[in-house]
């Protein structure tokens, strides 16, 4: 049961209030952002109370989601609702962000009045949801250079057309309506890594979590069929000849979907409701088909000057014709760092001190595979001992491998019945991220 | 120049409202009270603006009717009388052929939350059980419940109760799911709604229609049935399986909970849910939201207790991302430690190292303590890496480590060598007061074997006048005179200069009754000195690591899929309870209370000793501390009889509740198990230092 949502702002401002038992007094936001700001450091524990009002929050697109509710609720339900309210806000208003959100307030305002009725969770399917919203999203489109990209060069069909936008996906399911042709579907895989190197460049830890979802702009569509690749198996012992086999330690599928195909022909069916949903979610762990994408070779030392010297090399060993995009390594380094000098092996990178973190922080925009880079840090270091290398590492390494999945899952085709009327589109995307991709030295 | 939100705003909106021209164009209409009612979320009072909504009610925009009842529903309570209006146009609207329109009227009727409306909004509700359409009847299903709610005192019509359960069987299942609800609430006198086992199997039978939210609520409720043949419980545990692997973590968790109530006599049922469930878990410990990671490792931290051994191999599941949370951080340390064996240990250790550097205070200092557990079955590498760290000369990192050092000697007291080796030259990094009481305490007790020992407290000695924690010169008493009972020829001088400080200039009672008590136990000859001062420096009988007992389920099966498993402090109230019985945290005096089991010896014994009243509990806490007592918990002061319960934890477990009245005390002894000498032991000891303190506290009362 919850009591009240409301949706604050990152600097505290009230966006969304809402009231559904009654009885608890205004004053219950300012409570719960005393509590937040009242913690040293920004990250703030899940659940806190107050008396015997309990506030679940999470954080997301720098919003604070909050739900006032008693002790016996389930946290699974609280959590995952308030995710799934984000979800739905997202999906209505294009994108999640403080702005959005703010001129948008009607409509979040109706989604929550048909979400949640004294405090019960109705409904979250959209399916069931768009009969009864009926305010429309008001967006914000900052002037984007990928709209640019649309027009196409002299009328001529470029390459370029065939790619979506990045900001295609990013936009109401609503408008749909009244844009009326534009009906497309947005099939992603993501994945996310988790891996450990060890000092001695031994795997010691590699996990992937992938999700298929399907972000659908159609305002009716059947039946979709996902073909997946056809050696995708699942568990260890599923594991037959020698071909390149996909395979999954672990696989959930979501409610709506018919496995009635899987089986033989590793084919998804399923009605996608308006919005985003994930249609399948499965992980992968310690046994990794394909080499990691990253390796680093450190070499540390200090300089009788009293300064500390980082020597990186980052090797990319991804296939030639792909490339890492938003690589950012972050170094610790030791308490009292003064002050950084580098040399980058190209123009593309940069690199900065963050004294605030502790961490000299290696930025490269893109970086394509089967290359290397190199760094060397020199960082000034009044108080160096011997015993501030132990501070020095482990490099935590964020990136985005766009066209490339870990586990090797492709999708095959994907087809839609019937055949819709009109032009639509069906785009396929393929994204691994690093959850934490971390290398100790 | 007018406020944002002030007086000028309200006015300007009503103006715009009160306009015809605008209020006969719809879309500017709409777009003021748009404002109106983002001026209200903003935190505005806007409920001045009442009355001109109420017109803007009556409209056939259904975006404008519910921008309006948003407004409504705010300030109703507010204005009694206006709301009045409002229900004309409600109880028109419900009367409406658009379903939607319907269930809108209806909803926000009964969210007015106005007592004096109940009579205009029963006709209506009661018609809006028998819609044709599905969303007006889970609207009104739930209205009755609202209603109930604002009379809870009046008796409610039986007529609805029956029809509510008639509704359990509504083609929809979102209605079913609402009348379980209306029913939890309108019968929340009577324990809720009957869980029988017709109303059983049908709510099973249709488990599969419900969406997640309605799934996890049925679960809830059905945790109240119990099966009347062993039978019938098979065949709803089978029928739930697949729940119980369901991919969504709410479903999951209900499902879990159903199973150990149900099962709650059955421990093989149980451990085997419980195994079944890893996987999911596992599954929500790697989630894409941060905050659902968290209340799936606080969870496992529950199904731990009873299965220690559940995640072994997954260990590798519970290393940290570099970039989580701390408040994940931590709760993952606490696991990878319960997860500790001969075959990971190493991986497990080098991994905590990585986080004893971390940029946050919070998670190095836990990451260190975890070493410290760890420690107490694997202490040489354990120590190897303590003492690496205390290299580093930070702060943070030197208190944290030396605390853990403390409490892992008094567990272990074989790695006393290697720490006592350790300790020298920390004085100098050590900052905080926890580190530096930490470090006196492991000065006074291992003082011979450590040879700077007298020269570190005789710097701390001569800064006392500048020390402004209570608790660090209270510590340095007790050190200084461990110290002195093993060195005299180098301590006796500082401990003379520390004790004509403590008993001359020391404004604070607390360490002024400390040294008075020292000074007369110094007089009483160095034999009984010795008797009381050097207690035990260790204790091996509280926990080692591997080969804990396993807790029964029942333990913490009432509290799994709720809040207090993420709340902060449900964990430390449970480690404090096995860690280091010198000191006490105020958490775990329920548990000991409650605790104080059937089979235990009681003893009531009446001392004469009427000073007591007069020193302060501080004082007396202080005094039960050097003979290892604990002070769990006393009544104010003024309160007669004075209560105070004490604890302590030999190798039998005594604790005691003495009750003072005007001229004597009368102690009441607890213990389990039944030991007639220790209880005598204890008694002596307990008397012997009540007298001592009465001799300070008439030395007080002068």
């Amino acid at each position: 049961m919850i009591s009240q949502v409301f949706i604050l702002s990152s600097k505290g401002d009230h966006l969304i209030y809402k009231d559904f038992r009654g009885g608890a007094g205004n004053d219950i936001v300012s409570i719960f952002y005393e509590k937040v700001t009242a913690l040293t450091g920004d990250q703030p524990p899940v659940v806190m109370n107050h008396k015997d009002i309990y506030f679940v929050h999470i954080r997301q697109g720098g919003l604070y989601w909050v739900a006032t509710t008693t002790a016996g609720s389930s946290p699974f339900t609280i959590t995952e609702f308030l995710n799934r309210l984000a979800a739905l806000v997202k999906d209505y208003c294009g994108s999640l962000s403080e702005k959005s959100v703010q001129m948008n307030f009607a409509l979040i305002y109706e989604l929550l009045d048909e979400i949640v009725d004294y405090g019960y969770i109705q409904t979250t399917s959209s399916d069931v949801l768009k009969n009864f919203i009926q305010t429309e999203a008001v967006t914000s489109r900052p002037f984007s250079l990928f709209d640019l990209s649309n027009v196409g060069l002299f009328g001529a069909e470029t390459q370029q057309s065939k790619v979506a936008p990045s900001s295609a996906a990013t936009r109401p399911i609503q408008s749909s309506r009244e844009q009326g042709g534009k009906s497309e579907i947005f099939v992603d895989v993501i994945e996310r890594m988790t891996v450990v190197i060890g000092s001695n460049g031994l795997l010691m830890k590699a996990d992937v979590e992938g999700e298929i979802r399907v972000k659908c702009y159609m305002p009716s569509c059947s039946e979709m069929r996902i073909g997946l690749n056809e050696e995708f198996s699942i568990g260890k012992s599923q594991l037959r000849g020698y071909g390149a086999a996909v395979r999954v330690d672990e696989c959930s599928f979501h409610q709506a979907v018919r496995l009635d195909e899987f089986d033989s022909h590793r084919i998804l069916r399923l009605c996608p409701s308006q919005g985003e949903q994930t249609v399948m979610q499965y992980q992968l762990s310690d046994d990794l088909p394909s080499a990691l994408p990253f390796r680093l070779f450190p070499t540390i030392e200090r300089d009788n000057g009293g300064r500390l010297l980082m020597y990186m090399k980052l090797r990319c060993d991804l296939p030639p014709k792909s490339a890492a995009i938003n690589v950012c390594a972050t170094i610790p380094v030791p308490k009292g760092s003064v002050s950084l000098s580098q040399e980058l092996s190209s123009p593309d990178q940069s690199a900065e001190l963050k004294p605030q973190s502790r961490a000299v922080v290696w930025k490269i925009a893109r970086f394509a595979g089967g290359t290397q880079l190199s760094a060397l840090f020199k960082l000034e270091v009044p108080s160096l001992s011997s015993a501030s290398m132990l501070e020095v590492g482990p490099v935590g390494l964020s990136f985005e491998l766009p066209k490339i999945t870990a586990t090797g899952l492709q999708i095959r085709f994907l087809r839609l019945s019937p055949i819709q009327p009109g032009p639509s589109q069906r785009w396929v995307r393929y994204v691994t991220h690093s959850d934490s991709y971390t290398i100790r030295i | 120049m007018p406020y944002l939100g002030g007086e000028e705003t309200v006015r300007e909106l009503r103006r715009a409202l009160s306009n015809p021209n605008v209020q006969s164009d719809p879309l500017r209409y709409r777009n003021t009270i748009l404002k109106v009612i983002r001026t209200m979320s903003q935190g505005v009072d806007v409920s001045g603006l009442f009355s001109e909504m109420v017109k803007a009610c009556a409209t056939v925009d259904v975006v404008q009717k519910k921008l309006v009842y948003v407004f409504l529903c705010s300030y109703a309570t507010l204005n009694p009388e206006l709301s009045l209006l409002v229900i004309n146009t409600l109880r028109k609207d419900c009367q409406d052929p658009n379903p939607m329109v319907r269930s809108l009227a209806l909803r926000n009727m009964t969210n007015l939350r106005l007592p004096s409306l109940v009579e205009y909004v029963e006709q209506p509700l009661t018609a809006g059980l028998r819609d044709r359409a599905a969303c007006v009847r889970r609207v009104a299903v739930l209205g009755w419940a609202k209603l109930h709610n604002l009379h809870p005192s009046s008796e409610i019509d039986a007529a609805v109760v029956n029809e509510l359960y008639s509704l359990l069987r509504d083609p929809d299942p979102v209605v079913m799911v609402n009348c379980l609800r209306a029913l939890e609430e309108i019968l929340k006198e009577e324990g809720g709604i009957a869980i029988n086992k017709p109303i059983t199997h049908h709510l099973l039978n249709r488990l599969k229609e419900c969406d997640i939210w309605g799934q996890s609520e049925v679960l809830r409720v059905l945790q109240r049935y119990r099966p009347q043949s062993e039978d019938e419980l098979f065949d709803i545990l089978s029928l739930l399986d697949s729940f119980l692997v369901s991919p969504h973590p709410p479903v999951m968790a209900a499902t879990l909970s159903l199973f150990l109530s149900i099962s709650s006599n059955l421990p093989v049922i149980s451990l085997a849910a419980l195994e079944r469930v890893s996987g999911p878990l596992l599954a929500a410990c790697g989630s894409g939201s941060r905050e659902m990671r968290f209340a799936a490792v606080c969870h496992i931290q529950l199904l731990l207790r009873s299965v220690p051994g559940l995640l072994g191999p997954h260990y590798k599941r519970f290393f940290c991302g570099y970039a989580e949370p701390a408040y994940i951080k931590e709760r993952k340390m606490q696991v990878l430690v319960e997860l500790v064996n001969d075959e990971n240990v190493a991986m497990i250790l080098d991994e905590l190292k990585g986080y004893c550097t971390d940029v946050n205070t919070d998670t190095a200092q836990a990451a260190i303590s975890a070493i410290g557990r760890i420690g107490r079955s694997y202490s040489d590498r354990c120590l190897q890496i303590l003492t690496g760290l205390l290299g580093l000369k930070q702060d943070h990192i030197t208190s944290a480590v030396v605390q853990t050092m403390r409490d892992l000697v008094w567990v272990c007291p074989q790695c006393s060598d290697t720490v006592c080796l350790a300790l020298d030259g920390c004085e100098e990094t050590l900052q905080d007061i926890q580190g530096r009481q930490a470090l006196l305490w492991l000065l006074g007790v291992y003082g011979e074997r450590i040879s700077t020992a007298p020269y570190t407290l005789e710097v701390l000695i001569d800064r006392v006048r500048s020390e402004a924690s209570l608790g660090i010169k209270m510590e340095l008493l007790t050190a200084t005179m461990r110290l002195f009972l093993c060195r005299p020829a180098e301590t006796q001088d500082m401990l003379g200069r520390l004790l004509h400080y403590c008993i001359e200039e020391e404004t604070d009672m607390c360490v002024r009754d400390q040294a008075l008590l020292y000074y007369r136990l110094l007089h009483c000859g160095i034999e009984k000195t010795r008797e009381v001062l050097q207690g035990r420096r260790s204790d091996p009988s509280l926990g080692v690591l591997i080969g804990r007992p396993a807790k029964p389920v029942s333990q913490w099966a009432r509290c799994f899929n709720t809040l207090e498993p993420l709340s902060q402090g449900a964990v430390e109230a449970e480690s404090d309870r096995s860690d280091s019985a010198m000191r006490c945290s105020d958490s775990s005096t329920n548990v000991l209370a409650s605790s104080i089991a059937v089979d235990c010896a009681w003893i009531e014994e009446c001392v004469r000793c009427p000073a007591v009243l007069h020193c302060s509990p501080q004082s007396l806490q202080a005094a039960m501390q050097l003979v290892n007592i604990q002070t769990l918990a006393f009544t104010p002061q003024q309160m007669l009889p004075w209560r105070v319960y004490l604890y302590t934890h030999t190798q039998l477990r005594v604790s005691e509740d003495g009750q003072e009245e005007e001229e004597g005390i009368k102690v009441i002894l607890n213990q389990q198990p039944k030991d007639d000498d220790a209880l005598r032991q204890f008694l002596t000891i307990l008397i012997t230092v009540l007298n001592t303190l009465g001799d300070t506290g008439q030395a007080q009362v002068y």
